[in-house]
């Protein structure tokens, strides 16, 4: 999983009908240290996440898991809400 | 699997239920010498390491939801397998 910070949503209404009531995100990959890593994607979203909250995601064909049974396609899920991230300071 | 460094972890009570009572790792990718390799990502930890231990990280969804959470299923691309103590290379 990673790191990402919600930066937007995409509206889409003609679609694969399957992501039908599904939210999309535009969200921006963040390091450990909560930088900018990578372009942003679009992300479904899983857990209730909004603009401007920090999130991980999960990628891949797993990435459609939480809505199961139904079937949608994702390879860019949001699966949690971050509350904290701790770094060790480098010795 | 690729080699990695503990380096911190991540708190978050709102999340896909599969995830609860699994600590959520940052984990730095590293070379066999151990010179960074990449960002930083997250991986459930299933053999108790910690912040500073080297690691071997499963990078794959049905591997790393098996071993972090007992079946496959869930949505997790990344867990750690195993404590490294020593590289031989």
């Amino acid at each position: 999983m990673q790191l990402a910070r919600v930066i937007g949503t995409v509206v889409s209404t003609v679609k694969n009908q399957s992501l039908e009531g599904r939210k999309l995100l535009v969200i921006q990959p963040l390091d450990g240290r909560l930088r900018d890593s990578g372009k942003p994607i679009v992300a479904i979203d899983s857990v209730g996440a909004g603009k401007g909250e920090t999130v991980f995601w999960c990628r891949g064909r797993e990435a459609s898991f939480p809505f199961v049974p139904s079937e949608v396609p994702s390879d860019c899920t949001i699966v949690g809400i971050v509350d904290s991230v701790f770094i060790a300071q480098d010795e | 699997m690729i080699l990695a460094r503990v380096v911190g972890n991540v708190v978050a009570t709102q999340k896909n239920d599969r995830y609860e009572g699994s600590r959520i790792l940052v984990v730095q990718p590293i070379e066999p010498d151990g010179s960074d390799s990449g960002s930083e990502l997250l991986a459930l930890d299933s053999v108790d390491a910690g912040v500073g231990d080297r690691v071997i990280v499963v990078r794959e969804g049905w591997s790393a939801s098996t071993s972090a959470t007992g079946r496959p299923g869930a949505a997790i691309d990344s867990t750690i397998v195993g404590v490294v103590d020593t590289i031989e290379c």
